[in-house]
């Protein structure tokens, strides 16, 4: 077959460099014609720079790209357009207030740029489309009406509108639920049978395994190896450049019980609010932590877990109910008493609530200290302190970024999640309360999470773990408790967990024989 | 006495005649504005026009049909010119847009740029030699009540009643229109579609621009008209109070420029009829409106409610990480 000799798109010896950071270098890797093609690798190994320089929007410091075995120089994203590849981007391309067959034709060549809007044919087209690629989509709505899955299916629709034979899609099942994941994967493959070529770039293993044909493992900004592996713990291995089993272990290894006679340092009782719609969230909710126990709290999203975080936060007000940190009462809405009291938070927005994306890391490491000595001396700050202690941290958490002045937005996901544990496990915590601490995460800043985590409930402090990761919630937890509905419905010993059981209880199935 | 002669006929007719340079600045904001790039240099760019326009008007010979329309091109140039100070700094350089506009009015304003040309041009002795005069289309102009209302208007009226409609068509009707907003709006998703992005900035800003540079000479060849140092008063602010009062759309930007129109002739037909109120008072009264919907517009999410694009006021870098 012709595909063998001339691949649909490569990359050859791509070096890219930002200040202070080498995203790419000396990246090799082909595309053949009709098949799925992953870019695996862990957040922040270079994967969304690779596909913005495949799709015009970056240039290469050196290195070429080839598209059918000629090489070829994008200036701007259209020319990677003219050569058949489009991107459908993580965070998409789309503008809220037009409709869908607005922003599908938005910047087609297929038109003349003077001339009339025709919409009516351009929506016939995306109906033709939309049908022989069963991805169905009312042209007519506008995108801030479709739900995440279906404003996808618009990108997807805009890349193949343009004639694209190869469609990068960057992390695309990170924002589906596990339905439209696998219809998602079922496109994908339909794309690749019709003679497209699809560049998947992903860190779910699973996913990339069954998915994918080739698999090409970037590390460090290298591409390491392309392979055919449909192995999960090759890949894994590849990925992380070490072996993840040793993890796992430690996660099985702590202690099954927490002792009776640890201090109860978080104790929730008959909670109740109301969310942003002013409808009730927080139906009557009790939930106690002790010292060193981590008390996992399972549910689908949206089921009361983000009012129950923010009240223990002081972010949001109680309507009734209290909450006794180590004996005291907690302000109802006071943001600094918690902190006083000895309340950690680590939220699920980690760059929009929990950290000041343009601030240094250092200054966002001060930002719970900067009131008391030794960072503040009224009315300075002391830099050197700050930068010291940050130091400090850095090297104790294992901050990897090239100095405490780089701004937090500069950092991966798991870099970010480790500067936010840093600062609130640094000032000695009764109870931490974190949300989703690993969504987003690669495999192995998951683990390092993780681990961080047991170490601070082997130190005593209680943890309130919300998560919907159910397999986080089962390997960490010592007790799990489900929420539904603004309610607790059952709390569980992690020894006595019955996946089958929380799985159903999270629908807010009760079953009979209790 | 003619119906003709009513209060409300005849300031149905000012609102008009003085809403039309208020039609043209705000018509030039909204363009640049839809684009992602505010402006506020408009009272500037307005004076730039103002005396160009004058100039030519004042020293080039020929038929006033001929003058005229150079006085108007002089005018668009001039402004023009302005505005692409404002484009290079905002869009090349990623100034402060605010700061950008607000330094343009200082620096070609009143005291400025247009009062100096003006000095060392002699302009404002004298009334301008070739000025725009009010028609009589079709002869009816004195057919009642629409007669002084429609038929009665200069051509610079006319002219911008057809780019009203060329730029809700242009806006809203073509693919070009579409490129614009979506600048406008993401333009992180135009740019990823490959639409040129600076481009269109820099475009829509000096058309724009020009645009209210047809706002000066508005003031300089019809309604004053000569040049007086700082004659567009303040309006300049009020043709940007009004692309929010009009919701970044040409049509209704048009009613509520009619409106101010409306305010600023109010004082001069209620004095002629013996009326009394205070002309402070009445003179103000416009200005206090644009207090009122700058305000209101102020509040971000009420500006994203009532329709502003999205990018509006932010620079657009491509390699950001």
């Amino acid at each position: 077959m012709e595909a063998a000799t001339a691949p649909a798109v490569a990359a050859f010896h791509v070096t890219k460099k930002f200040p202070g950071v080498i995203a790419n270098e000396d990246v090799t890797f082909d595309v053949r014609v009709g098949e799925v093609h992953a870019l695996l690798g862990e957040n922040g190994a270079g994967k969304t720079t690779l596909s913005n320089i495949l799709t015009g929007l970056y240039r290469p410091d050196s290195g070429w790209l080839e598209v059918l075995g000629e090489k070829i120089t994008f200036q701007s994203p259209r020319d990677a357009i003219a050569a058949g590849i489009g991107m459908v981007h993580q965070h998409f391309r789309l503008i809220p207030t037009f409709t869908v067959a607005e922003n599908i034709a938005l910047g087609s060549a297929h038109d003349p740029i003077g001339g009339r809007f025709d919409i009516a044919a351009i929506e016939e087209r995306i109906v033709a489309l939309s049908e022989s690629f069963d991805l169905p989509v009312d042209p007519r709505a506008k995108i801030w009406q479709l739900s995440v899955g279906e404003q996808q299916r618009v990108e997807i629709l805009k890349v193949l509108y343009r004639d694209a034979r190869v469609l990068i899609m960057d992390e695309p099942t990170a924002v589906l639920t596990p339905v439209e994941s696998e219809a998602l994967a079922s496109t994908m493959q339909s794309m690749a049978r019709n003679g497209r070529s699809v560049v998947f770039i992903s860190h779910k293993l699973g996913e990339v395994a069954s998915i994918a044909d080739r698999v090409t493992v970037l590390r460090h900004g290298r591409s390491v190896e392309t392979v055919t592996e449909n192995d999960v713990n090759a890949l894994a291995s590849l990925m992380v450049g070490r072996s993840v089993e040793s993890v796992k272990q430690t996660s099985e290894s702590i202690s099954l019980f927490v002792a009776d006679s640890a201090p109860v340092v978080l104790e929730i009782s008959d909670l109740c609010a109301n969310g942003d719609r002013g409808l009730k969230a927080l139906n009557g909710v009790s939930l106690d932590v002790r010292a060193g126990e981590i008390v996992g709290v399972a549910g689908v999203a949206g089921n009361g877990q983000r009012e129950l975080v923010e009240i223990l936060a002081g972010l949001r007000r109680s309507s009734s109910g209290s909450v006794q940190v180590d004996g005291e009462s907690l302000e109802n809405g006071s943001t600094r008493h918690p902190i006083r009291l000895g309340v950690s938070y680590v939220p699920q927005d980690r760059m929009g609530t929990g950290l000041a994306p343009d601030l240094s890391i250092a200054e966002n490491m001060a930002l719970k200290k900067y009131r008391r000595p030794p960072v503040s001396r009224p009315p300075f700050l002391r830099q050197s302190v700050i930068d010291s202690e940050a130091r400090e941290l850095m090297a104790q958490f294992d901050v990897r970024a090239p100095s405490e002045t780089t701004p937090t937005r500069r950092l991966s996901g798991g870099n970010v999640q480790k500067v936010l544990l840093a600062r609130e496990m640094s000032g000695d915590p009764k109870v931490l309360v974190i949300a989703s601490p690993s969504q987003g995460l690669d495999v192995g800043a998951v683990a390092i999470v993780h681990q961080l985590l047991l170490d601070a409930a082997g130190k005593g402090v209680g943890i309130l773990l919300v998560s919907e990761d159910l397999d986080e919630v089962l390997s960490l937890s010592h007790r799990i408790a489900v929420m539904y509905e603004g309610r607790i419905l059952d709390t569980v010993n992690r020894v006595d967990a019955d996946v089958q059981r929380i799985g159903l209880l999270m629908g807010g199935q009760m079953e009979e024989s209790a | 006495m003619s119906i003709n002669d009513n209060i409300f006929v005849v300031i149905m007719a000012s609102a008009i005649f003085y809403g039309t340079p208020l039609v043209f600045a705000s018509l030039g904001e909204v363009l640049a504005e839809r684009s992602g790039v505010l402006n506020l240099g408009v009272e500037g760019m307005m004076l730039l026009g103002a005396v160009a326009a004058a100039w030519v008007s004042t020293n080039v010979g020929g038929p006033a049909i001929v003058v005229l329309p150079l006085a108007i091109l002089a005018a668009m140039v001039a402004a023009g010119l302005g505005a692409s100070i404002h484009a290079f700094l905002t869009i090349t350089l990623r100034v402060n847009q605010i700061i950008s506009g607000l330094a343009l009015t200082i620096f070609a304003g009143a005291a400025g740029l247009s009062s100096y040309l003006a000095g060392i041009w002699h302009l404002g002795q004298t009334p301008v030699a070739n000025q725009f005069l009010r028609l009589d289309v079709f002869g009816l102009a004195d057919a009642p009540i629409v007669g002084p209302i429609l038929f009665h208007q200069t051509l610079l009226t006319y002219f911008s009643w057809i780019l009203v409609i060329a730029a809700s068509l242009y806006l809203f009707k073509t693919r070009m229109g579409l490129h614009l907003r979506a600048v406008g709006e993401s333009p992180q998703t135009a740019d990823s579609v490959g639409i040129p992005v600076a481009r269109y900035r820099y475009g829509h800003v000096i058309l724009g621009g020009s645009f209210a540079g047809i706002a000066g000479a508005c003031f300089s060849l019809m309604i004053v008209p000569t040049w007086v140092d700082g004659m567009t008063a303040g309006q300049g602010w009020i043709a940007l109070a009004l692309v929010i009062f009009g919701f970044w759309r040409p049509d209704l930007m048009l009613v509520g420029a009619y409106l101010f129109g409306a305010l600023s002739s109010l004082s001069l037909t209620l004095q002629a009829r013996g009326f009394h109120i205070s002309t402070a008072f009445l003179a103000a009264l416009p200005y206090v409106m644009t207090i009122v919907v700058l305000v209101i517009a102020s509040n971000a999410s009420s500006r994203r409610q009532l329709g502003a694009p999205a990018a509006l006021g932010k620079p657009y870098e491509r390699e950001e990480r």
